[in-house]
């Protein structure tokens, strides 16, 4: 960082808050509930959307596991057990992880980079809705009985017209191509608001790693996403119009629904795992008081897993029968992916070795992901050894791998980053004693539940089975699996009563609770409805480190300079910067509360169910009005400035 | 602690002007369309390699008598849409109401043409998975085509309308960027589905 | 060797502070290797357990330590630290470096070591149906089974794997890996027991409701012992009925619904939706290993098989209680 003899510019001159306020605010009650275009509330209502999805399809698990606690159990029935364990994956995968990571973003993205919304605020609210439009579709089908059962990946045939008959499975297809449809602009509006409205200063090379890993998961999703769209959009093409792209009687092939779903299935955990490594590397430095080890190295681990990751999707089809030379190079690939991961890892540990830890709950959940993904991360090598795979692949001991992954390496940075961001988000603080009283019995619980599948896998239990034999010998184990899973449920409630609590007993936090670094902490908990009244100025990748007091810009005389200090806020604008050395470009408008962004997506959801019910007037419904809504959206509102 | 002090000077405005966000926007949601494409050709060759004969069925090759002109006619619509953006560019709104209207006309000529293809294609989609492949690209295509007409349209009424001038222009920006992109798009589509099917 | 092997698998368990529940019965256990390519990827495991342990306890000590040296104020020992860079080169570049050139090493020889076409093969065809697997010998025409399928120990068998409805999974873990039964396509599974023995496989793959329930069992026999039951099959003998019940039962078998879907050698019940019969009186198990085969569950399956197998693609069977009966007595017969 430039360190010269320059005085840091004053403070800006103070503002009339309470006109600011009023000015940005919502109309009240469900009005402003359904047209807000605030980043805030938006990232907010993905995140308690997400949980309220994350303990439901937690219960299902709890369920699951009761039936399989003991040999022939009869809690479940086949039907039902398959319906369960095909929501849990696809409330986990589409409805939880993928969707709270977006929420995050949302709320913390604009924070961090200094600025006072998204670039598309009004894309953002309509991302928002389509997500819980789609959740609301996919989970509908528990209220007609037709749950989907095939499996969160519905591997075609089985999920063909001919061997799934029912609606189940269209409420799985046109609800991921849906949802699908909201990663894809979340995604292309995190790009352009981490390009183009970054804080005057803060170059690339300044962003906060977790602005860096929401970068890469925008870019993978942007790449990945289509792929998956695509896989079930033609399967339900198969299925609603009868051609047959994946009906190998008719030329077309089931291998192709693989290869395009794993296309993006692969991606896809690292699109989850990505922004989780991101929250990690802001914690873990703010608890050991000293800035991330290997800043630049980090962050270039977090590209290269963006490009690996697209070349090893073979790898969860090795007992496919391809070619041993096509095997050979993804199972290559699939090792060498593991290296970027350990670059990060060493860098968390160099971080802690010369810092000095505060374990605080925040910093727990990180010990604790560092030690479940050394694991997890351990046992994906294992699983990318071709012959190997062979014999593990679609046994619990997959089941083990892909939960320390994707629950122990993705879930405990979550709850970390709850802990860490919720004071900021609620300006209350979470109960530290009950936090670290929920960090342990979810660790405890975790390994208990996880730990024994790697040799249930070895002993022969294959995945997706809702019952086994007692002369098997696994019966011990899944007890322990069992319980252990009610104490990882346990440990998941401690924070959900936690969460709730500190609403409204938790401590006042004050801006910046933790000593953090990044910009967030500059503004008020929770922040204004317009985040800074005026821009900070950004001298350093620690600007709450190594500027201070933290200086923010004026309003210049130019047009392009005018966002800047309080006189954008009183605009309703923000600064556009340059992409690269971030020099004000002119200013967004920060549009009012909308009703557009939720028609269209109700128009969509309508189109979607047309097609679920085969109901062509409906689908046709749905598309006018949304087309309407579209034509209103780009006539009415935009001033078509350049 | 060290004092970090921000460097002189980067609150003075960027020297070189740049696209609008909106235009960035676009760009991205390009990228992903296009990966779209990208995948769907990729899905192609994949059922064409794991088939004896191709097109399958004794289906015939694409014809190219229409198919080649109007593939032109598609690219070169392009041309006035560039000619217009220079032309607003200065200020010149007469020339992109030109320009604009040339490229809907030849556009929507291209997207007759397509609606005559189908037509006259003697086999449909559910026949077999050349079927399915074929009308899904090449109707996504020029599902794309309406689209982009249906922008043309909304462009032409703000010039008319007369909501551009120098300085404010910017959703016929983005337009622009997404008409190029939809001929860009039959650059690929066009020589994988009508031209190498006639290599044998 | 063998002995040692579960000996390592409990420290596994002990490693990780869980004491194994005791476990009643016996696990197909990859483990537990008895044929050529199980023995090898066994081999492989062991390897990449023992780099793993290392591993683990190596990085997690890195981590405790880190976070304990820095606390209570001894702030001069971060001078002495080796610097940042020297930690990602040594930690995130140079050691995950080797190990994974090792286990490259490994995946390549022991890939080229396995699924090789060899002399003197037994070839066995194998279709993945819902729920059950039916099994035929192509070289010895006419000879048909299904989820028991008989091999010889020592000799090489290609096991061509195929489906005409969705993809199943053919996994037997103490003998092999998987290979998945796909539409539309042939694949291979080469293989050979060491030792003679049962040994139980599933299915794999998720294949619908009763996908719990689509076990199999491949039972390695000395070769002379294989040649005799071959031998038996390929002349159909045994499919005479010993008795009048039996012949009463072969009478109805062949007219009433059970000869719709299923066949029994040299009558007039040749439908192949279900399994072949032909040598059920042989078999260990009813419905893809669901219920041992006993004449009290073969009559149950028989009326009600629903309540034996949720879902099971077979239909109950209305007959009065002394057909069924003849019937049971004619199928456990046939052996």
């Amino acid at each position: 960082m430039a360190v010269t003899e320059h005085p840091p510019p004053p403070p800006s001159p103070p503002v009339d808050e309470p006109e600011l306020l009023e000015l940005w605010e919502d109309a009240p009650g469900i009005p402003g509930f359904l047209s807000t275009v605030d980043h805030k509330r938006i990232g907010m209502r993905y995140i308690y959307t997400c949980f309220f999805f994350f303990f439901v399809a937690g219960a299902m698990a709890l369920v699951m596991r009761g039936q399989l606690a003991k040999p022939n159990a009869d809690l479940l029935g086949p039907q039902l057990y398959n319906e369960l364990f095909t929501m849990h994956g696809v409330t986990m995968i589409f409805l939880f992880n993928t969707p709270v990571l977006a929420g995050f973003g949302n709320y913390l993205i604009p924070l961090q980079i200094g600025t006072r919304d998204m670039a598309f605020p009004r894309m953002n609210a309509f991302s928002y809705w389509v997500f819980l439009l789609g959740g609301i579709f996919m989970y509908s089908s528990f209220f007609v009985g037709k749950i989907p059962d095939g499996g969160w990946f519905g591997y075609t045939p089985l999920v063909s017209r001919t061997f799934s008959p029912g609606l189940n499975i269209d409420f799985w297809g046109l609800g991921i191509v849906f949802t699908g449809l909201s990663t894809t602009v979340g995604s292309i509006n995190f790009i352009v608001t981490i390009f183009k409205l970054r804080a005057p200063g803060m170059t690339l090379n300044r962003m906060p790693i977790f602005v860096w890993s929401m970068l890469v998961f925008s870019f993978m999703a942007i790449f990945a996403v289509p792929a998956v769209t695509l896989a079930t959009g033609l399967n339900e093409l198969d299925r609603l119009f009868g051609t047959s792209f994946f009906n190998p009687a008719l030329g077309g092939s089931v291998l192709l629904y693989q290869h395009l779903f794993w296309f993006w299935g692969h991606p896809e955990v690292y699109i989850l795992f990505v922004p989780a490594t991101g929250m990690i590397s802001q914690i873990i430095p703010t608890f050991s008081g000293r800035p991330l080890s290997g800043y630049l190295w980090v962050a270039g681990a977090l590209v290269t897993v963006g490009f690996i990751s697209f070349g090893v999707w073979v790898h969860h089809m090795f007992a496919t029968g391809l070619p041993p030379v096509a095997m050979a190079f993804f199972s290559g690939a699939s090792l060498i992916i593991t290296i970027p991961s350990g670059v990060q890892f060493f860098a968390w540990i160099a971080t802690m070795w010369k810092g000095r830890v505060r374990l605080t709950t925040p910093m727990l959940f990180g010990v604790g992901f560092l030690l479940i993904f050394l694991l997890g991360g351990i046992t994906g090598v294992m699983v990318a050894v071709l012959p190997f795979d062979w014999q593990v692949t679609d046994s619990y001991f997959v089941v083990a791998h892909f939960h320390y992954v994707l629950n122990g390496a993705v879930v405990f940075p979550i709850f970390g980053a709850i802990y860490y961001w919720m004071p900021k988000m609620t300006g209350r603080m979470l109960s530290e004693k009950l936090g670290k009283l929920s960090f342990w019995v979810m660790f405890v619980g975790f390994n208990v539940t996880f730990f024994p599948m790697h040799i249930l896998g070895f002993l022969g239990m294959p995945r997706r089975i809702y019952t086994y034999d007692n002369g098997l010998g696994w019966g011990g184990l899944n007890a322990m699996v069992s319980i252990g899973s009610a104490i990882f449920g346990l440990g998941t409630a401690i924070t959900l009563f936690n969460w709730l609590w500190s609403r409204w007993r938790g401590v006042p936090a004050g801006d910046d609770p933790w000593d953090g670094d990044s910009l967030e902490w500059s503004t008020t908990s929770p922040p204004p409805h317009y985040n800074f009244a005026s821009i900070p100025l950004v001298a350093s990748r620690h600007p709450l480190w190594d500027q201070r007091p933290l200086p923010f810009a004026e309003s210049g005389p130019e047009e392009d300079t005018s966002g800047l200090g309080s006189e954008g806020a009183v605009a309703r604008e923000t600064p556009v910067t340059s992409g690269i050395d971030t020099r004000p470009e002119g200013n967004l408008e920060i549009p009012h509360e909308t009703y557009l962004p939720f028609v269209v997506a109700l128009g969509l959801a309508a189109l979607f169910v047309g097609l679920l019910i085969k109901a062509a007037v409906v689908g046709v419904v749905g598309v006018g009005l949304a087309v309407v809504a579209v034509l209103w959206w780009s006539w009415r509102t935009e001033e078509d400035l350049t | 602690m060290t004092a970090a002090v921000v460097t002189p000077g980067i609150t003075r405005p960027a020297t070189r002007r740049s696209y609008p966000t909106a235009w960035w926007g676009m760009a991205v949601l390009i990228m992903t369309e296009a990966m779209v494409f990208v995948i769907l050709l990729a899905a192609y060759f994949f059922l064409r390699a794991a088939s004896k004969e191709w097109p399958l069925a004794g289906i015939e090759v694409p014809k190219l008598e229409l198919a080649v002109p109007f593939s032109f006619v598609l690219w070169g619509s392009s041309l006035p849409i560039f000619w217009a953006e220079a032309g607003i560019r200065n200020g010149n709104v007469a020339r992109l109401k030109a320009g604009v209207l040339i490229s809907f006309v030849m556009g929507a000529s291209f997207l007759a043409y397509t609606l005559y293809d189908f037509n006259d294609l003697h086999f449909g989609w559910r026949d077999n998975a050349y079927g399915s492949i074929y009308y899904t690209i090449v109707g996504l295509h020029a599902l794309h085509v309406f689209i982009g007409l249906g922008m043309n349209v909304v462009i032409q009424l703000k010039a008319w309308l007369g909501r551009y001038d120098h300085g404010r222009y910017a959703s016929a920006e983005v337009f622009f960027l997404y008409w190029h992109f939809v001929d860009a798009v039959w650059l690929a589509v066009f020589p994988a589905l009508f031209l190498s099917p006639h290599i044998r | 060797m063998r002995r040692v092997r579960p000996a390592a698998l409990a420290a596994v368990v002990a490693a990780s502070s869980i004491t194994l529940v005791s476990c009643r019965g016996h696990s197909p256990s990859m483990l537990d290797a008895h044929g050529t390519e199980s023995q090898r990827v066994s081999g492989v495991w062991w390897l990449m357990f023992s780099l793993a342990a290392v591993v683990y306890v190596v990085v997690a000590a890195f981590i405790v330590i880190a976070i304990v040296r820095g606390r209570g104020g001894k702030r001069e020992k971060a001078q002495k630290a080796p610097k940042d860079d020297t930690f990602i080169w040594l930690g995130g570049i140079v050691a995950p470096v080797i190990i994974l050139a090792v286990l490259a090493v490994v995946t390549v020889n022991t890939t080229e070591a396995l699924r090789n076409p060899e002399a003197g093969e037994l070839r066995i065809a194998v279709v993945g149906k819902r729920w059950w697997w039916d099994v035929t010998y192509p070289d010895s025409p006419g000879v048909r089974t299904a989820n028991e399928i008989h091999i010889p120990v020592d000799r090489p068998v290609d096991i061509e794997l195929t489906s005409d409805n969705v993809i199943h999974s053919f996994w037997v873990p103490e003998l092999a890996g998987k290979v998945d039964t796909i539409p539309g396509q042939t694949n291979h599974l080469r293989l050979t027991a060491t030792a003679p023995g049962t040994y139980r496989g599933e299915c794999a793959e998720f294949c619908g409701i009763q996908h719990a329930h689509m076990s199999f069992q491949i039972i390695a026999d000395p070769p002379a012992d294989f040649d005799r039951w071959l031998a038996r099959r390929t002349t159909g003998a045994g499919l005479t009925p010993t008795s009048d019940q039996a012949a009463r039962g072969e009478l109805v078998f062949t007219r009433e619904a059970c000869a719709g879907c299923h066949a029994v050698r040299g009558t007039q019940a040749v439908a192949q939706i279900g399994p072949d019969l032909s040598d059920f009186g042989g078999r260990q198990w009813i419905g893809s290993l669901t219920v041992p085969n006993t004449p009290a569950n073969l009559e149950q399956w028989i009326v009600d098989p629903q309540s034996v197998k949720p879902g099971t693609l077979m239909p109950p069977t209305a007959l009065s209680a002394e057909d069924i009966a003849a019937v049971t007595a004619y199928l456990e017969g046939l052996k």
